[in-house]
């Protein structure tokens, strides 16, 4: 069953993005979008709904992840960093580790800021590092942030980290331990992350990132402020990974260092090389890909194998595949899965190389 | 009052002196050609003016505003835009957006305007993609503007370099080198997009290697050789000029 | 003072290890400007080599005499040798055709090779630490009251001796100048006669081969393994070929020792759960304000 969702969200918008109508694509996108809302009518399988709603968090950190990537071509492979300021944000304001319990919504807002704050202080001193430098100081960041909530345990429960946080409301009514709420918000938080991406994407800001992502100087001259502009894809970027992170701490009822490692930073970074960077809609096909085969895939594979008397624990194959989807894709079609029509046309008729006559 | 001056800008790279005392006056509408060999510290001059380097001695004055401190944003929206001599498009975008993001410097949408779209900032966004159709039409390229930068011929790469420089309206061009690489041709058909360009109000000072274009282009001639200005003035007076013949020939002038 | 002393000699033993690791890390970045981010996962592949070798050989604990020189020097020279295949294989297999293609996309590539690595020594050796038996007999010496143990000299020693062999290589040698100038300008190295993809791979294989030497020292040193400890260890040596001055031998060695004693008196003085934060912070600041690194010299950008 849960796979009819992947399936079905993965495939509408492939098709959806290659079909040449623009009323198909929108009425393709609008019927995705009320059978996501009305599934819970049919299906009434808890669980469906947590694998899901995992999923929605993991499609927001990478929608927030590429424009920090895909947009400004700022390689940051520090991003679960935010992640976790976004999950402690809601762990230390709405749990009994300081008594102080702020309603989730509020804290939504909190995190996403918070985040975006983090975002600007981590991303100021990587703004005159270039390419894979300034990967390699957002690795940095993304190393200390999480070993920075692990020591500081007076306030952070160290290793352990903090539990029974509390469960969110809405008007009154508690989400428990039902996974369905979460999977209203993150459905509301997927759409709101969408069109904020889209009209970024279609904007001033937007082009300014993909100038400076294309050639920094050359953008400079346009009269491109780029600290500002670069601090800004930061920031926002990493406000969606705040959001994720009150989301996904508020669901486990738990956050603890562990969680936010590299790891967590190389798979969105992969759901966004699978799918296709830059590109929203391939971002997307991307993570679910990605979400579907850790959560779904590899379990069942397990069961499975131990089902006809096999002993291979496939779930610790998730290095494994990351690795090879971050090779094989850059060796053989370094544009994605799922590019932007235009990208895979102009990649198809890219002339021959154009300094000859220089 | 020009609207370009150098006074004795000085640019060293360690030991390496790169451009030495050179002064330089602009005034507007005009159309002005720096010449030198190779080395002759003329691509320094254009850094220092777009406020790559700060000079290490000297001040340049735009418009009545001294830019020698200024980053080269600022500079850049204070109304000079450039080209570059090994073309620097932004080449998975297209020449439209090429060219929009030209516009930058113009555009008043904020953070806010560009995160939720505002009335204010989707009737901006349909004027500067006009504009960036005009601006596309005037250098020749309005069939190619949905093409990527990288994908368009090499003569097309020049003119949409200099499209995009346009397109936050400069009051003063550079341009490195535009008819390298060009055939006989181009470059006649350069010569007169150039004409063009100033008769909209722009000055142009051009750095290039074509003495035929030079000549029949520039009203004013600056030379430059190893980093110092050897001569200045009309074409003819500097085709005349001792310095100049020895500096191109490599012989002292009779 | 004694203890002062103590975590000195730590850090110059750690710090061994970590120059070992640099010169990879430094050597491939001059030649073809990539962070090789699977080099980390070498070195462990070397540790892991040489615990197979010295299973291979029986030597499950303390060797004497020729044993002891036979069989480690089987298990030094299998696993640098492995290494360098390993290093060579990687090279062709996924950096080769990624050497024109835009910066990002190598990096991307580097880290998934990483991410296969650790898979794969995860599944050979189990997701927990591995101990590697305790070939060395242990007598400390004590010198100005600071007792120094056999492994420390052993560790440093070998690692002083490979440096000083690569260094004479690397300037003594035809390969040695092949390398140098291709990493100054490959295309007039090319010009010049200069077979660029051997020379690539040789540079790999060296590299690997110093990662494999590496391995097996810190499988002495430490008498443990773990398929995750390239990671760590791969990113302090990187900080620390950063911190040289990327491209520069003497630098990554230089810098592997001062790491190294960073890491040994931040665990003492602030505890070992802030050594990691420390080493990184170090990585930043270095990245941030000199990313020339300290015996690197700056460029001015070109247009």
């Amino acid at each position: 069953m849960i796979y009819i969702y992947f399936l079905a969200a993965i495939a509408v918008v492939v098709v959806a993005e290659r079909v040449p109508s623009v009323g198909a694509k929108r009425a393709l996108y609008a019927a995705l979008g009320a059978a996501l809302l009305l599934a819970p009518l049919v299906d009434r399988n808890d669980s469906d709904y947590n694998v899901l709603a995992d999923a929605g968090v993991f499609v927001l950190l990478a929608l927030g992840l590429n424009i920090v990537v895909g947009f400004a071509g700022l390689l940051d492979l520090g991003y679960a960093a935010f992640f976790a300021i976004g999950a402690y944000t809601y762990g230390m304001l709405a749990s009994p580790q300081f008594g102080i319990h702020l309603p989730f919504w509020v804290l939504l807002f909190v995190a996403a800021a918070l985040a975006a704050l983090f975002g600007i202080i981590l991303g100021a001193p990587t703004l005159r590092l270039h390419g894979d430098y300034l990967a390699i100081v957002t690795l940095g960041f993304g190393e200390i942030v999480p070993q920075i909530f692990q020591n500081l345990t007076a306030y952070t429960g160290g290793p352990n980290g903090i539990s029974a946080l509390d469960f969110p409301s809405f008007f009154g009514h508690s989400f428990g331990q039902r996974a369905l709420p979460y999977y209203y918000v993150t459905l509301a938080l997927i759409a709101l992350g969408l069109a904020l991406a889209r009209n970024l994407r279609e904007s001033r800001l937007g082009r300014a990132w993909m100038a400076i992502r294309e050639d920094e100087l050359a953008a400079r001259h346009m009269g491109i402020n780029t600290t500002l502009v670069k601090l800004s894809a930061f920031a926002l970027g990493a406000s969606f990974s705040g959001l994720g992170g009150v989301v996904f701490a508020a669901k486990l009822s738990l956050v603890s260092p562990d969680l936010f490692q590299f790891q967590v930073s190389v798979l969105i970074v992969s759901m966004l090389v699978l799918g296709g960077m830059g590109n929203i809609p391939g971002v997307v096909v991307g993570s679910l890909v990605l979400t579907l085969v850790n959560s779904v895939v590899l379990p069942q594979a397990n069961a499975l194998a131990s089902a006809v008397g096999l002993h291979v624990d496939f779930s610790s194959y998730h290095f494994f595949i990351y690795g090879a989807i971050l090779v094989g894709i850059m060796l053989f079609k370094p544009e994605g899965l799922l590019p932007s029509v235009q990208r895979r046309e102009e990649l198809r008729h890219a002339t021959a190389p154009q300094d000859v006559r220089a | 009052m020009p609207l370009l001056e150098l006074d004795a800008v000085t640019k060293t790279f360690g030991t390496l002196v790169a451009a030495n005392g050179v002064s330089l006056r602009i005034d507007s509408g005009a159309i002005v050609a720096m010449i030198g060999p190779n080395g002759a510290g003329k691509s320094t001059i254009f850094n220092a003016i777009t406020g790559i380097y700060a000079p290490t001695a000297g001040r340049i004055v735009f418009d009545g505003k001294r830019i020698d401190r200024e980053p080269t944003y600022r500079i850049a929206a204070a109304g000079i835009a450039r080209t570059f001599q090994n073309i620097r498009l932004f080449s998975f975008m297209s020449a439209l957006d090429n060219v929009m993001v030209g516009e930058h410097a113009r555009l008043r949408a904020r953070l806010w305007d560009s995160l939720l779209h505002t009335p204010a900032q989707r009737a901006e966004e349909r004027e500067t993609r006009e504009r960036a159709r005009e601006l596309l039409a005037f250098v020749g390229l309005e069939r190619l503007s949905e093409r990527y930068a990288r994908n368009l011929p090499y003569g097309s790469q020049r003119h949409l370099e200099i499209a995009r420089a346009l397109a936050s309206s400069p009051k003063l061009l550079l341009l490195d080198e535009p008819a390298a690489g060009m055939n006989p041709r181009e470059k006649h058909d350069l010569v007169a997009l150039i004409r063009a360009i100033r008769d909209r109000g722009v000055t142009v000072l051009l750095i290039e290697h074509d003495m035929g274009l030079v000549m029949e282009l520039a009203e004013r001639i600056t030379v430059l050789d190893h980093g110092e200005r050897i001569a200045e003035g009309t074409p003819a007076e500097v085709r005349r000029d001792p310095h100049v013949i020895e500096a191109y020939l490599g012989a002292p002038a009779p | 003072m004694h203890e002062f002393l103590a975590q000195l000699i730590n850090g110059i033993s750690l710090g061994s290890i970590y120059a070992l690791i640099a010169l990879g890390y430094t050597m491939v970045y001059g030649i073809i400007g990539l962070i090789n981010f699977a080099h980390g996962d070498v070195y462990t592949l070397g540790s892991f080599f040489s615990l197979a070798i010295l299973g291979l050989l029986g030597a499950t604990g303390e060797l004497h005499g020729p044993a002891l020189v036979i069989d480690a020097g089987l298990a030094l020279f299998g696993a640098a040798l492995l290494c360098g295949i390993a290093g060579v294989l990687i090279e062709r297999l996924a950096y080769r055709r990624l050497r024109n293609a835009p910066r990002l996309a190598p990096l991307i590539t580097a880290i998934g090779v990483s991410f296969i690595l650790e898979n794969a020594m995860q599944v050979w050796k189990g997701p927990s630490p591995v101990p590697f038996p305790a070939i060395l007999p242990n007598p400390a010496v004590t010198v100005a009251g600071v007792a120094i143990s056999l492994q420390q000299f052993v560790v440093v020693g070998l690692a002083i001796a490979t440096m000083l062999a690569l260094q004479l290589f690397v300037h003594g040698t035809r390969v040695g100048r092949a390398m140098r100038a291709t990493a100054q300008d490959r295309d007039a190295a090319q010009l010049m006669g200069i077979d660029i993809n051997k020379t690539i791979a040789i540079t790999f294989l060296i590299g690997s081969a110093l990662a494999g030497v590496a391995g097996f020292v810190s499988g002495v040193y430490y008498q443990s393994t773990w398929f995750f400890n390239g990671f760590g260890a791969g990113l302090k040596a990187f900080t620390a070929a950063v911190l040289g001055g990327i491209g520069n031998l003497a630098g990554a060695m230089l810098g592997g020792f001062l790491i190294g004693i960073v890491e040994s008196f931040a665990t003492w003085l602030l505890g070992g759960q802030w050594s990691n934060v420390a080493v990184f912070a170090i990585l930043i600041l270095a990245l941030v304000f000199r990313p020339s690194g300290l015996l690197g010299e700056t460029l001015p950008e070109k247009v």
